[in-house]
């Protein structure tokens, strides 16, 4: 058999620059940038996986892609039918199915990634036990997954808001700005699901209990003004979830060309940026251990 | 400063601890769900993988580590490659490390062999424009150019193990952590394999290497450590330490059951047996009538015993008990070699071996009995149980009764039999 040559191993530089040094897992803030720059030089598997993930979850279904504009659609549909037709929720003068679209496009990305994003690491035992690279690539690529679905939605939404002749005036560039909230809470959500996960799997079985009762206390089939009386201690509540803010406004900007929200959209903003680190932090320090008790 | 020779690799009074939770402590007068909460908040027990090492290694030295199962490696090699952290010490790492611990990590089998190129390849820290550069080769390697485009849950495990290499072979690592993972394929591969490492080697890249197979380590590693109990016993030439594992197993304290060896010994006053006949001597030993405490599944086993009659004139017929790591009574064997069936055995010392076939036994420890009867009419002199244990292991070289396949494989023996197929041309008039 004659040996093949096509692998020739190149020598060895002298003077390899990158030294690394493994301690036991010590958290500071100071180490969050390290581990973020460390995450750039993982973008090619990022890029990889994030794309595996989209051409998996369509690979063997029949209506491939259109999956992700069938869902949100069906849902319209129904809340359409039982909020406007049955419940009579008044939309400020906006045709109800746009209306529960446009809040369902964001929240369908939110959703969906929460759910496949949580089960991320647990689904990777195999690897995480094999290989290393930085485990919050795993959640990431859920995400990144999602905003893929979020832009074909997008595209839908614009398509029915053309055909409706909905108005549109500058305000709509402030929607990236709802967008990268939301991306970054959840992002939060999900390494702190994920990572609690690997020790209790109730997180994932309590998970569609959870999304459905958030979905209820976020502005969705109903619009903002509709809980505008509630009793005090409840109406804080109500504000203190970051998805009001980033639903509500991006309905507002998007679809009734208003100014955003700044008073409701801050309260996002603060919960997105206290929990962001701390949700990294605590995902970091599960981390070092994961591979020993997945 | 002078020029010193680099180090790739250091280990600093690294340890590692393991969490073992309580759970399955079974109160039963306990509901399930108190059980859970109370096993929350008692202190686990703590287990010490690895306990205070250090060493260092220099660019492109060829490290091997050696020592029984649970002394260590495996987390030696887990921590090297990053996927869990030491609980104390530190570990210095100057280059890029690459480790293989299982061939295809990061397959996905609904993807196609080409799909998952990419997978792996970006996973185990190849840049995508790096695969794409190498795709052909790596195609070219794993032999598998007609199936690269169908999903690799169509492929056969040698199909599979031959891709997952391929790409491996191809990570051009500085550091390149090795475990086990060159005894999957058949012959020709596993060659293949090894020409790939040495390759590595001549290119002066550090290797770490983690074995049972104290041939391949020999022939590749230029340095060898010992383990034992998560600390490193001895560190030298690989001659020098093998020799030194070797006698360690002889001693037993590598064993799986560690009050039993491969041999045992009674001193005059304490041997076992009656008036006739006692035991002085059990040991296990292989063709060349070395003591062993390992065997290669595919090679005959020798039990070989030692007694010293007392009084002649009796009928001995010695027997051996064979039971698996659980317990089971595997089988017995009785000496009815026609030499000495139905011959008294006047006064004196004797040995007795009885030989196991090899492509016999099943991978795992053996246990073994040993006693001394006389059949008709039956009296058992003396019976000794759990006197030795071996350990027999599958090198996983395709010629055992394992052919290609290396999963897992049940049963508690592993004859390895004849077969027999023809084409069969009244298929249809069966019915």
């Amino acid at each position: 058999m004659p040996s093949d040559t096509s692998i020739v191993y190149t020598p060895r530089s002298e003077g390899s620059p990158s030294i690394r040094v493994i301690r036991p897992p010590s958290l500071s803030l100071a180490d969050l940038a390290g581990h973020v720059r460390s995450l750039t030089r993982y973008a090619g598997l990022i890029y990889t996986l994030s794309e595996h993930r989209i051409r998996v979850r369509y690979k063997q279904s029949m209506l491939g892609v259109t999956w992700a504009i069938v869902q949100p659609v069906g849902l319209m549909a129904i809340y359409t039918m039982i909020f406007s037709f049955v419940a009579h929720i008044q939309t400020n003068g906006i045709p109800y199915p746009i209306f529960v679209f446009t809040g369902l496009v964001p929240w369908t990305y939110f959703s969906t990634a929460l759910t496949t994003g949580t089960s991320a690491l647990v689904s990777h035992s195999n690897l995480i036990t094999k290989v290393y690279f930085p485990r919050e690539i795993l959640p990431l690529t859920y995400v990144i997954a999602g905003v893929f679905d979020f832009l074909i939605g997008s595209s839908l939404l614009a398509a029915l808001m053309v055909i409706s002749r909905v108005p549109v005036n500058a305000n709509i560039l402030y929607a990236p700005l709802m967008m990268a909230i939301l991306t970054m809470f959840v992002v939060a959500m999900v390494l702190i699901l994920s990572a609690t996960q690997v020790k209790f799997r109730d997180v994932g079985l309590g998970m569609p209990l959870l999304l459905q009762i958030w979905m209820f206390a976020t502005p969705i089939v109903y619009p903002l003004s509709a809980v505008a009386r509630l009793p005090r201690p409840l109406g804080w509540l109500y504000r203190a979830n970051p998805m009001v803010g980033v639903i509500e406004n991006f309905r507002r900007t998007v679809l009734e060309g208003m100014a955003p929200d700044f008073a409701i959209l801050g309260v996002s903003m603060a919960v997105t940026t206290v929990l962001l680190p701390v949700a990294y932090l605590y995902f970091k320090r599960v981390e070092s251990t994961a591979a020993d008790v997945i | 400063m002078r020029a010193e020779r680099m180090i790739d690799l250091r280990f600093d009074r690294v340890s590692k601890r393991y969490l073992i939770p309580h759970e399955t402590e079974d109160r039963g007068s306990l509901h399930p769900w108190r059980r859970r909460l109370r096993s929350l908040w008692r202190p686990p027990r703590e287990f010490w993988a690895v306990r205070e090492v250090s060493f260092a290694i220099e660019r492109g030295e060829a490290l091997g580590i050696i020592g029984h199962n649970g002394a260590g490696k495996s987390t030696i090699l887990k921590l090297l490659a990053g996927i869990t952290t030491p609980s104390a010490g530190e570990i210095t790492i100057n280059g890029r490390a690459a480790a293989l611990i299982e061939v295809g990590s990061g397959f996905h089998p609904e993807l196609t062999g080409r799909e998952n190129v990419y997978l792996s390849g970006s996973i185990l820290g190849m840049a995508r424009s790096e695969i794409g550069r190498k795709l052909e080769s790596i195609i070219d390697f794993a032999e598998i150019l007609e199936f690269i485009d169908i999903p690799v849950k169509r492929y056969s495990s040698g199909m599979y193990v031959r891709l997952g290499f391929a790409i491996a072979a191809h990570l051009e690592p500085e550091i390149l952590l090795l475990d086990e993972v060159l005894a999957v394929g058949d012959m020709a591969f596993q060659r293949k394999c090894l020409d790939r490492v040495r390759a590595l080697r001549q290119a002066g890249r550090t290797i770490i290497f983690i074995s049972h197979d104290l041939n391949a380590v020999e022939a590749l590693c230029d340095r060898v450590l010992l383990m034992q109990r998560g600390e490193v016993i001895a560190d030298g030439p690989p001659g020098e330490v093998i020799g030194q594992y070797k006698a360690l197993a002889t001693k037993g304290t590598t064993s799986l059951f560690p009050s039993m060896g491969p041999m045992r010994e009674w001193r005059d006053v304490d041997a076992p047996g009656d008036r006739v006949v006692r035991l002085r001597r059990v040991r296990v030993c292989g063709e060349d009538g070395a003591t062993m405490s390992a065997v290669d599944i595919r090679n005959p086993v020798g039990i070989e015993i030692t007694y010293d009659v007392l009084e002649g004139g009796h009928v001995l017929v010695p027997n051996v008990h064979f039971f698996n790591e659980a317990r089971l009574h595997l089988f017995v064997v009785l000496d009815l070699e026609p030499e000495w069936r139905g011959r008294p055995k006047s006064a004196g010392r004797y040995v007795s071996t009885a030989w196991i076939p090899g492509n016999f036994l099943s991978e795992g420890s053996v246990i073994m009995g040993t006693g001394i009867s006389t059949l008709a009419p039956y009296e058992s002199h003396t019976y000794e149980k759990d006197v030795v244990t071996v350990r027999v292991f599958d090198p996983m070289s395709v010629n055992s009764a394992r052919g290609d396949y290396t999963g897992p494989f049940g049963g508690v023996v592993r004859p390895l039999v004849s077969w027999n197929t023809y084409v069969s041309c009244d298929g249809s008039s069966t019915r």
